[in-house]
């Protein structure tokens, strides 16, 4: 996901970690097979703004690393 | 229908955002109640509201996304409950939003609650082209939905008639279950028989819950199991490892991955059955995202959010500042009615130095704390403070912290002049437990405005020539030792990987006056409640430690007699013109009579000097000489860094009556400077150490007994004094000494 560019989209392919931090990133609806967009990043490249399920969520690239994303 | 209860409970909760605080302040009204959930910093809010003779409780809830062990947050929400009884759950969700939201909803009817949604902020939803068939919503869920709208307070009487018509039903809450697929429904199901049969913790919780949990390695019911039964819990974990393997192997993912895929399945497949009905596409950019592009834009984001943080500042310590002078007037009004009024003595000392001045202390941060907290919030409810988090997560990251953590920063003096003890209160937006202690330990760092003072009077003695470079290098230095500090304590003490970052960025809304006016209210009343006792506690026993034990009779013999030398030396003329002044603070003296009033201040300063040497505080100050000489401190320094635990201002007029110079005003420093210039115990380096030392010793105790209420320990604020003190010892002793071995400094 760290490489996709502003405004790009992508559907999830997986969410390769557990514990805290997998639960927060399944919980907040980056599960399989779900469409992201990437809305924007913070003035220093990171975190990073997505839209998913029509609503924003912001997470740090090193989050992001843990999700494969399909892109268009 | 049921039978009709005079009292019921529910308890009310829902995502973040989701307008739960605007729903619970719009049901409750004034009648609510804010304390804590025992044993942890989680705040507890409770209210009532009656509705055709029934009395309704209601607890609001945590905001939480969901369920799990990994906040306090959420295990407070989920004990609650499980352990309180409740006649029904309102759990309020978002309209526009309502995917993510009913994510929540699952879990609650998985916890075998009677839940009743109410869905909220309709109108939103409208205006944004989203539709939801609420009956329909409600038949494919099999609970009781009703539309609101909490800011006008629309469908609050329907969603309180609900709750209180479930309440009077006594049919039992049905038996919720979705699939989560074969695998992981067989494993389910021989958990569920094992569960039932040995009746493994189902006191508390459903069966298929417990085997649920399980599946996702809840350390807490795991734990709470193994202590109940630790053969049915080591079985329950048996077969959680033997399909977590089979998963490995055939679709490489987890049995808590393929919990939250299939909830969110579930939740998709009811909407899709024509719930949700959208005029627009989903993620189409709202007003929201329009203002998002130019207020986090790369080089605008930046430059907006100072200005709004600078903005911030001068509307807490600004507007904040008449009260504070209200306030002082009014307790040197009663200062100096009370010192009129009352014979010299021991009781009036404690009356006034002791009691009035530290009451006077406690509320005097009152105006300062309603101005942040009001502030605070309006950029919490607008939804700007998670884009500063955004945006400045990068930095404070690195050293450990949250973005958040920026708040109480500027509010305890990033920008020079703050005050930790909002600051410190500020940390409540944090809601990551490490990043939040670490930065209620380096928060008072600061240049606060107390210290200010201490910095002006020591700066413009001796450094008269570079005051704006050295001001600007104070304000450096105190940023730069408290994010190399908060890296330190995140690699030390509160060590621990970083709390995940994984935010909402919540559509711009208007915050409601109610809810501003009520959330400043809620906290500035339990600072004075709770707070203030202590605080009014500590500075008597602060003050008893600068009086006591007073000197003893022949020494207040000596200048007594002293007075009365200079008093029979002087011409009658001049007495006589002091005794008349004694009345009339504005006479005029003539030369004679100055001359001899200076005198007489002299031997009073003196003899200030004596007792406050005498004192506890004194005696302390003198004992720590041989090691505070390291530092370039004497026994005055020391008294006065003692005195500056009370209120960092206070070092300055202590170090006033340590030079016999009476009390100083921390305003007027100039002669105590010149003071301080002449005395051979000074030089520049000795100011720079104090200068360092002042930045990084103990917080002042109003501080101290605020970090221990936001950490919820003690501990923390014991650590926070002893710590910081050792590490101002050891950069101010470093400084000095290898200043002193160089020469650097020393003219």
């Amino acid at each position: 996901m760290r490489q996709m560019k502003t405004n790009q989209s992508g559907t999830i392919v997986s969410v390769n970690v557990t514990g805290e931090l997998g639960r927060r990133i399944r919980d907040m609806g980056l599960t399989q097979g779900t469409p992201v967009t990437v809305q924007g990043r913070a003035p220093l490249r990171d975190p990073v703004a997505l839209r998913v399920r029509g609503f924003t969520l912001s997470l740090r690239n090193s989050e992001a690393d843990y999700i494969d994303v399909e892109v268009e | 229908m049921g039978k009709q209860l005079e009292q019921i409970s529910i308890a009310l909760g829902g995502n973040p955002n989701s307008g739960k605080t605007t729903l619970f302040n719009s049901l409750t009204g004034a009648r609510q109640h804010v304390g804590n959930y025992p044993g942890v910093t989680v705040e507890k809010k409770e209210g009532f509201a009656s509705q055709n003779g029934t009395n309704v409780h209601i607890v609001d809830l945590p905001g939480t996304y969901s369920l799990t062990a990994y906040s306090q947050d959420e295990v407070v929400a989920r004990d609650f409950l499980t352990e309180s009884k409740n006649e029904a759950v309102v759990n309020i969700v978002d309209a526009s939003n309502l995917e993510r939201n009913l994510y929540l909803t699952v879990q609650l009817l998985e916890l075998g609650v009677p839940v009743c949604l109410a869905l909220n902020m309709v109108d939103v939803a409208e205006s944004r082209g989203i539709t939801i068939d609420d009956k329909k919503l409600s038949n494919l869920m099999e609970i009781p939905v009703i539309p609101t709208i909490a800011r006008t307070g629309k469908g609050k009487e329907e969603l309180l008639n609900k709750a209180i018509e479930m309440a009077g039903d006594a049919k039992p809450s049905r038996n919720f279950s979705i699939s989560y697929g074969d695998d992981l429904d067989e494993a389910l199901n021989e958990m569920e028989t094992i569960i039932l049969k040995s009746n493994f913790l189902i006191g508390s919780y459903p069966a298929r819950w417990v085997g649920i949990k399980y599946l996702e390695k809840d350390e807490l019911v795991i734990e709470k199991g193994d202590k109940i039964n630790k053969a049915v819990s080591s079985d329950l974990i048996k077969i959680v490892e033997s399909v977590s393997k089979h998963l490995k192997n055939t679709l490489n993912t987890y049995p808590e991955a393929l919990i939250s895929d299939y909830r969110y399945g579930y939740i998709s497949s009811i909407l899709k059955q024509g719930v949700v009905k959208r005029s627009h596409e989903e993620n189409r950019l709202e007003l929201s995202d329009k203002i998002d592009k130019v207020v986090t834009n790369r080089f605008l984001g930046p430059l907006i959010m100072a200005a709004i943080i600078y903005g911030l500042y001068q509307f807490v310590f600004t507007y904040s500042e008449a009260p504070v002078v209200w306030f002082e007037n009014f307790f040197g009004w009663l200062n100096g009615l009370a010192s009129d009024n009352m014979s010299d003595g021991l009781l009036k000392s404690l009356v006034v130095s002791g009691i009035i001045d530290g009451v006077g202390g406690v509320l005097g941060f009152v105006p300062l704390i309603m101005f942040m907290f009001f502030g605070i919030s309006i950029l919490e409810d607008s939804g700007y403070l998670a884009r500063v988090a955004f945006m400045l997560d990068k930095v404070f990251a690195a050293f450990g912290l949250h973005g958040n953590s920026v708040m109480a920063f500027i509010v305890s003096g990033g920008i020079a002049g703050g005050c930790a003890v909002p600051g410190v209160m500020a940390s409540r937006t944090l809601k990551s437990p490490r990043e939040k202690l670490a930065t209620l330990l380096t928060v008072p760092f600061m240049n606060c405005g107390a210290k200010l003072p201490v910095m002006a009077l020591l700066v413009g003695a001796f450094f008269g020539k570079n005051e704006a470079l050295m001001m600007l290098l104070i304000t450096v230095i105190a940023w730069g030792g408290a994010l190399l500090v908060a890296k330190l304590l995140r690699m030390t003490v509160i060590s621990g990987p970083p709390t995940p970052f994984v935010m909402e960025l919540p559509p711009y809304r208007l915050p409601t006056m109610r809810g501003l006016l009520t959330h400043t209210w809620e906290r500035t009343w339990q600072y004075i409640k709770k707070a203030g006792t202590v605080i009014l506690g500590i500075s008597i026993i602060l003050w008893a430690m600068m009086t006591f034990p007073g000197l003893p009779e022949s020494d207040l013999a000596v200048f007594e007699n002293q007075r009365n030398e200079v008093m029979e030396a002087a011409s009658a003329e001049a007495v006589q013109e002091l005794e008349a002044a004694a009345d009339n603070d504005e006479a005029e003296l003539s030369e004679a009579a100055a001359a001899v009033q200076d005198q007489l201040f002299q031997i009073d300063g003196r003899e200030a000097e004596k007792a406050l040497r005498h004192s506890v505080a004194g005696s302390i100050g003198t004992a720590l000489e041989p090691v505070s000489k390291a530092a370039g401190f004497d026994w005055r320094t020391n008294i006065a860094l003692v005195g500056g635990f009370a209120a960092k201002e206070v070092v300055v007029s202590t170090l006033g009556t340590a030079y016999s110079m009476g009390e100083v005003d921390p305003e007027e420093t100039g002669s105590l400077g010149e003071a301080l210039q002449k005395s051979p115990g000074w030089n520049p380096l000795v100011a720079l150490s104090l200068i360092l030392f002042t930045i990084f010793y103990a917080p002042c105790f109003v501080t101290v007994v605020a970090i221990a209420r936001e950490a919820g320990s003690w501990k923390w604020a014991g650590f926070s004094m002893v710590f910081n003190t050792a590490l101002a010892f050891g950069v101010a002793a470093t400084v000095y000494q290898i200043g002193s071995a160089t020469g650097f400094l020393i003219g």
